[in-house]
């Protein structure tokens, strides 16, 4: 019954976005101020009927339904709750159903508070978040029904694979979604703004706070999921330009990219056209994504040629909204009038430059990705392209990016200074200078390339910080009225300088992790001792222990410095049943910003056991770095002037509305 | 994140992972500096029957046997080219993870720095067009007019009382 109402809801849902994606559009042609207010209501309905689809399937889960097929493919009666619920996203079907109800849940948010839009943008931003609503609904319900019952209900499920039961699977999709599918709010106002002809600066105001938001969401999903495989995966590794990672890369690069382009049509009116296409690209690249992840094809191929309906199904939604936005784009996008001249050297310069090199590193990302499909389908020529092609293409296009990082902020609009602006980060620069001679000197020898890139970072994040001095007035005024002024900068100014830092300090961490990392790889036995960067860890025993769905073999082991005990650490080899898989839970001993890493291997017929342990020096800065961007961006998102949104001349007009 | 991700996505099609565990201790060589050129030359290639791995991350049986092929090859005085040219020539380009640069893989390594040229060449372009469009519309567009500049001493007149 629960099963049959979730599928209902869904198909209920799909009735509303049919509704949202025409009636408003007819609405804003006629100027009939009641069809566009259908909008709002069918967005927030939508809401609703997918909410209680999913809530459906979440329940269905948690009773263990085995009747429900998915439920029976991905869950178990033993699973601890957590994971039943969790479980709910860990497959495909489920996790197209959380798809479609972020994406409601943002189309509500932009109904529910859209009330300063004008009204007919905001009718044709949801119309055109409806026909995406539309395209998935179909998908789901055509391809990846998770509602469908087994005639005859096994006693059992077939458990969720292992290496999903961990909190991470609570966390990182639903983040990733956000973020992924946030875009599509930037797409449809970029949409909406090419059907209408019309944009301006009050549009950049609109649109850059939900670009914000699903910024700091897909930074933190990136980030999170990053951690998740640094713990759980068990060699340490925290990226691997996998083509899964890359699908949510790209829209991050993009929508950077997005972000910082908006700023420049907000504040002087310039860049319009290009803000457009950005928006369309950014959420194209996430639809390439949810196609690359979804069809199969990146696993092979021919994986692809033989169960081809799901892939099919995307890729028309791809090419639909890809081909039908940039077709939009192409014809529509001469009638925006351009604004706002500035010379080269200014702040719209620098952020030009900006947009200049995250599009070419996404660009790298997506060949890199795409290459080998594509010579596979054109030649069958199979090739490989991994991760030391893009240490090689990605790294260096960040050097001269970070490069002008600090240079941006200090650059006036319009026409900027860069003799001056280098004046002001001379201390930067000295900092930077410094450090790189102070690790020279004290690594002596060993790795050229590190203590440069760490200069790099700390002029980095020097440079944000000379920013904010220099705003402040700091050391040219009286301490007191630098602090006055500091405590009335705008949120924004904090946050740019908050997200800028955190870029420095991910890459202190990422040079710090690969050049200085200490491992030991061996067969231990209980009582013996492995040295590992002046640690000592003493391996005290190995016990066996049953968990709720799983058995697990713990190895205890002591850690001490100097003959001083600090801490026990307890990696963990878990043995599920029902899959016969197993996953290994790593040790993790945090000191500062460094971890010792243990992870256990197979053991011995004579009692020893595989074991791993790694020191990684700084290593959570990388993870550090893109919480303090995403906490830049929060600070940005709270800024008044996004807050209280673009000025309204229309507003008494609006008044004159008939009542909902 | 690989493989997470991975099962998250092809759930179905994996039929459960293997605890990684990849480089095993009676894998590794007595000379530590051999050991290392085996470590670097296991990052460049591919573990064939997996997705997207490198043999130094893989624990598929077919990644530890060409682990121990790259270090039987160098343990036999190989150079770091001749165990890659063996490996192609055995299992071909598909083992490397960074492709050799021909005529097939031209695109691959040439997009990038042509979008960056390609970019920079197409904005300085741009640049110059709408700026001398400009000036030959509105000389002064880069400087306030009279009038905006005495708009300006009124503005700031105006503001100045309630500063200081």
């Amino acid at each position: 019954m629960i099963a049959e109402a979730g599928h209902y809801a869904l198909v209920l849902a799909l009735g509303l976005a049919l509704i949202q994606s025409t009636v408003p559009i007819l609405g804003a042609r006629w100027s009939d101020h009641a069809l566009m207010n259908v909008a709002r209501s069918t967005a927030l309905a939508q809401l609703l009927f997918v909410g209680c689809s999913f809530t459906a399937l979440t329940m269905l889960h948690v009773v263990s339904d085995f009747s429900v097929v998915n439920v029976f493919e991905n869950s178990h009666s033993m699973k601890p709750l957590l994971y039943k619920i969790t479980g709910v996203w860990g497959n495909h079907e489920g996790s197209m159903l959380l798809w479609v109800l972020i994406l409601a849940l943002f189309g509500g948010l932009v109904a529910a508070f859209g009330n300063n839009l004008p009204l007919s943008l905001r009718a044709h931003v949801l119309a055109v978040q409806g026909w995406i609503a539309a395209a998935f609904y179909l998908f789901i319900l055509v391809t990846s029904n998770p509602f469908l019952r087994i005639a005859t209900p096994p006693i059992e499920g077939r458990d969720l694979n292992p290496v999903l039961q961990d909190i991470g699977l609570a966390v990182h999709p639903p983040m990733l979604y956000l973020g992924y599918v946030g875009f599509s709010i930037s797409f449809s106002f970029a949409v909406a703004a090419l059907i209408e002809g019309r944009i301006d600066a009050a549009w950049a105001r609109w649109v850059r706070p939900w670009t914000l938001m699903a910024w700091i969401f897909l930074t933190l999903g990136i980030a999170m999921g990053s951690y998740w495989a640094y713990y759980e995966l068990g060699w340490g590794g925290w990226w691997f330009w996998d083509p899964v990672e890359n699908a949510s890369l790209m829209p991050w690069l993009a929508g950077t990219a997005l972000l910082h382009s908006a700023v420049v049509m907000e504040k002087r009116n310039a860049l319009k056209v290009w803000t457009i296409l950005l928006s369309i690209l950014t959420f194209s690249l996430s639809l390439l994504g949810t196609f690359l992840v979804r069809s199969g094809v990146l696993t092979s191929v021919h994986a692809f040629a033989t169960d081809p309906a799901r892939g099919v199904f995307i890729l028309l939604i791809l090419c639909l909204f890809i081909g039908g936005s940039l077709s939009l784009y192409a014809w529509r996008a001469s009638t925006l009038k351009q604004g706002g001249l500035f010379a080269p050297i200014s702040r719209e310069g620098a952020l030009v430059l900006n947009n200049l090199f995250l599009t070419t590193a996404c660009a790298t990302v997506f060949i890199g990705t795409l290459y080998p499909l594509g010579l596979e389908v054109l030649t069958g020529d199979k090739i490989s392209v991994g991760a030391p092609f893009f240490n090689l293409t990605f790294g260096p296009l960040f050097v001269p990016l970070l490069l002008a990082v600090p240079f941006g902020p200090l650059l006036a609009w319009k026409r900027g200074d860069l003799f001056g602006a280098a004046q002001r980060l001379m201390a930067a620069g000295v900092t930077a200078l410094v450090a790189v001679a102070v690790l020279w000197a004290w690594i002596h020898g060993g790795a050229t390339l590190a203590p440069l890139a760490i200069g790099l970072a700390v002029f980095v994040i020097a440079g944000a910080l000379t920013d904010l001095a220099e705003r402040a007035g700091l050391f040219r005024v009286a301490l007191a009225s630098a602090i006055a002024r500091a405590r009335g900068f705008p949120r924004a100014t904090w946050g740019t300088a908050f997200a800028h830092a955190g870029v420095g300090i991910a890459l202190i961490g990422i040079v710090c992790e690969t050049t200085w990392n200490s491992e030991y790889i061996g067969m231990m036995k209980p009582s013996d001792v492995a040295n590992v960067a002046g640690y000592q860890l003493k391996l005290d025993d190995i016990a066996q222990r049953q968990g709720p769905n799983f058995r697990e073999m713990i190895a205890q082991f002591t850690v001490s410095r100097d003959g001083e005990t600090i801490q026990v650490m307890t990696p963990s080899k878990r043995n599920f049943t029902t899959r016969s898989s197993s996953t290994t839970e790593a040790a993790l001993l945090t000191r500062g910003a460094s971890q010792l890493y243990i992870s256990l291997g197979d053991t011995n017929a004579d009692g020893a056991i595989a074991v791993r342990i790694y020191h990684k020096p700084l290593v959570l800065l990388i993870w550090w770095g893109p919480v303090l961007m995403a906490f830049g961006g929060l600070l940005s998102l709270s800024d008044r002037r996004l807050r209280v949104g673009a000025p309204k001349p229309a507003k008494a007009a609006r008044a004159l509305q008939p009542a909902e | 994140m690989k493989k997470i991700l991975a099962s998250l996505f092809v759930a179905a099609m994996m039929s459960g992972a293997p605890a990684a565990h990849a480089v095993r201790p009676d894998e590794i060589m007595k000379d530590p500096a051999k050991e290392a050129r085996a470590r670097d030359l296991s990052r460049e290639l591919r573990c064939m029957v997996c997705q997207n791995q490198s043999i130094d991350d893989s624990d598929a049986p077919l990644a530890r046997d060409l682990r121990l092929l790259v270090r039987e090859r160098i343990a036999s005085g190989d150079s770091d080219k001749q165990v890659i040219d063996f490996l192609v020539a055995r299992y071909g380009e598909f083992v490397l993870l960074k492709p050799r640069l021909s005529p097939h893989t031209l695109l691959l390594w040439l997009l990038p720095p042509l979008a960056l040229v390609g970019g920079g060449l197409a904005l300085w372009v741009f640049g110059r067009r709408r700026s001398s469009a400009g000036r030959a519309t509105d000389p002064s567009l880069l400087h306030l007019t009279e009038e905006e500049e005495a708009r300006l001493e009124r503005l700031l007149a105006a503001e100045a009382p309630d500063k200081s």
